[in-house]
């Protein structure tokens, strides 16, 4: 009978399995308590450092809960103007076009007011990745609706619910791009339990990986909670999601590139 | 017969005690403390730590990254 | 041997920046500056000297590429007219708030609005007092012929650079379309990336093991260091009044009239000082190259030995604020201009400054 192991014989550098990425700063995040936009930039900076590409990477952060993104992700970043996040990555990686160049954006700053910029980008088949992450509502200016936010959804600017007759449906930005021969893989994702970060890593690390193939631009979507918006807790904000989020925007790769 | 025995160390600090570590702990060993950090949240602890078998599933969905994940094989 | 060619001024802006040795150009068409990127697109730049031209889904996504290239350290440029340069004004303000070089070119048309495609000298309080939100300047540099279209390139950039500001050209719908002889300067050579990653430290060219991360961003959410920053902006503006003002006089050493005019204002000027000196009356012409910063202080000058001066602006008057400004009330200014795209004749000139002066 060996004796017995105490939590200091398993807390030991040679027993390590998991710690958070060095590409991540110290800071904490400005994020509510359960916010998937920790995992998501945890997943980015995760990948950038598996590509030993921090020298090699330009970050592009929104307007939006991820403005700060550059506060937390330790590479050199822009902060863009509202929706401009893919212009100002288009213009990066024409100019340096060896380096993999991201944007992370929200669905307000995607899918909204930076439509026209999403869409050409897209179209134009830029070699850069994109990381969308969608919560269907506006989470930084206090939880208004945005172009995702779900049928009958109830937010501070649809405090009746989404009404799709004066309102409009919601959005679906992945599908539409997908459509567009500029993308090479579009990809729908989320962060909420361990095997959905697990495929979320994949999805986020090949959307990188293609950047050297220059075959077009590559999509992520990151369906993620809003649990300060939404108005619950964090744990029951995922189940939310998982019921209402996931049957209106499926998760799976949407567009992958024929072998 | 081998067998593996995990371990967690939270940043208290930094830890908001969200919960989403709890489902995703298939060994059901994770609790919020009692007690309060300096931001005022209960954060997450082991309230069961023989049953950790460090598979890191907490760790990979904490959203603020704060747990750090050891796993050591012992004898039975 | 000089190179000179017979060139359009939006022509010469492309060459200029061709040969400046400029990385990037993003732009959208709009009249009367189609050229700019026509000229680009025809001469294959990216063969002669590597050199980026996209024609953008926007003015607005232009001047953000704008913007995301300067800030990774490069020489970029966009132009636009009027209705463009307003759509634009996000960009720069966040060009200006991250404290980036670049090149602006405005080959102003009529306005408001979609106004007209004729030139006119209506945006210069958009161009000098700001034009987006914030408390920020452009330095303006006003082009009054073909051959400063292309000079004022590189000038832009030299400036741009010394001073980490966006940098705006000031022309207009007849300096971007007339046809001039223009002396052509020699092809320099880009930068490489090892070079920009030195001229620029700040620049988000990759962080490497030897720095800090870099971040471009006009973000602060602590007033108490935004105040700071703005601060740090008003010095800089000061600094650049203190030493960058440009300005060309003619006939002035005897005059007792004085015509200030920029630009195409300024050309037609000249003809007015022959007219109105055939008729005895001793007029002069101070031309600001610079628009910001303003002549000021020669104009203060000029109000000591000057009866009055007369603004001559393609506008209702925008400029006259400034000349009254630098005067303080030593004597009387009044404006002439023509507004809606009509440029004014030589003889107009004179006889507004005989009706308001005589």
């Amino acid at each position: 009978m060996a004796e017995k192991i105490t939590n200091n014989d398993i807390v030991q550098e040679e027993n390590l399995v998991y710690k958070k990425t060095d590409l991540l700063t110290d800071k904490s995040l400005s994020y509510c308590p359960g916010c998937g936009h920790g995992t998501a930039h945890r997943l980015v900076m995760e990948v950038i450092e598996e590509l030993n590409a921090q020298e090699e990477t330009i970050g592009i952060a929104p307007v939006g809960c991820s403005v700060l993104a550059y506060e937390f992700m330790d590479i050199d970043m822009q902060q863009a103007a509202h929706g401009r996040a893919p212009a100002l990555a288009t213009a990066i990686k024409r100019l340096y076009p060896e380096k993999y160049v991201f944007t992370y954006q929200g669905d307000g700053d995607l899918a909204a007011i930076g439509t026209a910029e999403t869409i050409h980008a897209c179209n134009r088949g830029e070699n850069i990745t994109i990381i969308f992450v969608n919560n269907g509502i506006y989470g930084m200016t206090g939880g208004q609706m945005a172009p995702t936010t779900l049928p009958g959804m109830k937010s501070s600017t649809s405090p009746y619910g989404r009404d799709v007759e004066t309102m409009g449906s919601p959005l679906k930005m992945t599908e539409l791009v997908a459509q567009l021969p500029g993308t090479y893989f579009v990809s729908r994702q989320a962060v909420h339990t361990p095997s959905a970060v697990r495929k979320a890593k994949k999805a986020i690390k090949k959307a990188f990986e293609n950047q050297k193939l220059k075959k077009g631009l590559s999509f992520v979507e990151i369906v993620s909670n809003c649990n300060s918006g939404w108005k619950m807790t964090p744990n029951q904000s995922n189940k939310w999601m998982v019921d209402n989020m996931f049957p209106y925007y499926p998760l799976g790769d949407i567009k992958v590139p024929e072998e | 017969m081998a067998k593996v025995k995990g371990s967690i160390v939270v940043d208290i600090e930094k830890c908001k005690g969200c919960e989403v570590c709890m489902p995703a702990c298939p060994q059901d060993v994770i609790r919020l403390a009692e007690e309060v950090n300096g931001k005022g949240y209960h954060y997450a602890h082991m309230a069961n730590p023989d049953a950790c078998i460090g598979c890191a599933n907490c760790a990979i969905v904490c959203p603020d990254g704060v747990i750090t994940v050891y796993r050591k094989k012992v004898d039975a | 041997m000089k190179e000179l060619r017979l060139m359009k001024g939006n022509e010469a802006i492309s060459e200029a920046a061709i040969r400046a040795g400029v990385d990037g150009y993003f732009g959208y068409p709009i009249t009367p500056q189609s050229e700019v990127l026509e000229y680009l697109m025809l001469e294959k730049p990216e063969e002669r000297t590597g050199m980026v031209v996209l024609q953008a889904e926007s003015e607005i996504a232009a001047i953000n590429m704008v913007y995301a290239g300067a800030g990774a350290g490069k020489m970029v440029m966009t132009s636009s007219s009027s209705p463009g340069i307003s759509l634009k004004q996000e960009g720069i303000t966040y060009i200006a708030g991250a404290e980036l070089p670049c090149m602006i070119l405005n080959v102003v048309r009529g306005g408001p609005g979609l106004g007209t495609i004729q030139p006119a000298q209506s945006d210069y309080f958009q161009a000098v007092k700001g034009g987006g939100h914030g408390d920020y300047k452009l330095i303006v540099l006003a082009p009054a012929s073909v051959q400063e279209m292309y000079d004022f390139v590189e000038l832009s950039f030299d400036l741009a650079f010394k001073y980490r500001n966006p940098v705006m050209i000031l022309s207009d719908g007849a300096i971007g379309q007339m046809m001039e002889k223009v002396e052509i300067g020699e092809q320099k050579v880009r930068l490489t990336d090892a070079q920009v990653k030195e001229k620029c430290p700040w620049a988000t060219t990759g962080k490497d093991a030897n720095r800090e991360r870099n971040i471009i961003t006009s973000l602060d959410l602590d007033s108490n260091k935004q105040e700071l920053f703005n601060q740090k902006l008003q010095a800089k503006y000061k600094e650049v009044e203190a030493n960058e003002v440009r300005y060309e006089e003619m006939e002035t050493e005897d005059a007792e009239y004085i015509f200030v005019a920029y630009g195409t204002s300024a050309r037609i000027c000249q003809k007015s000082i022959e007219l109105a000196r055939a008729k005895g009356i001793k007029v002069g012409l101070l031309r600001p190259i610079t628009l910001f910063p303003f002549p000021s202080k020669r104009l203060m000058e000029l109000s000591k030995q000057v009866k009055g001066m007369l603004s001559v602006e393609m506008s209702a008057g925008q400029m006259i604020e400034d000349v009254k400004l630098a005067v303080e009330c030593n004597i009387p200014v009044e404006h002439f201009g023509r507004m809606g795209g009509i440029i004014p004749s030589p003889g107009e000139v004179v006889e507004a400054l005989e009706q308001k002066f005589l």
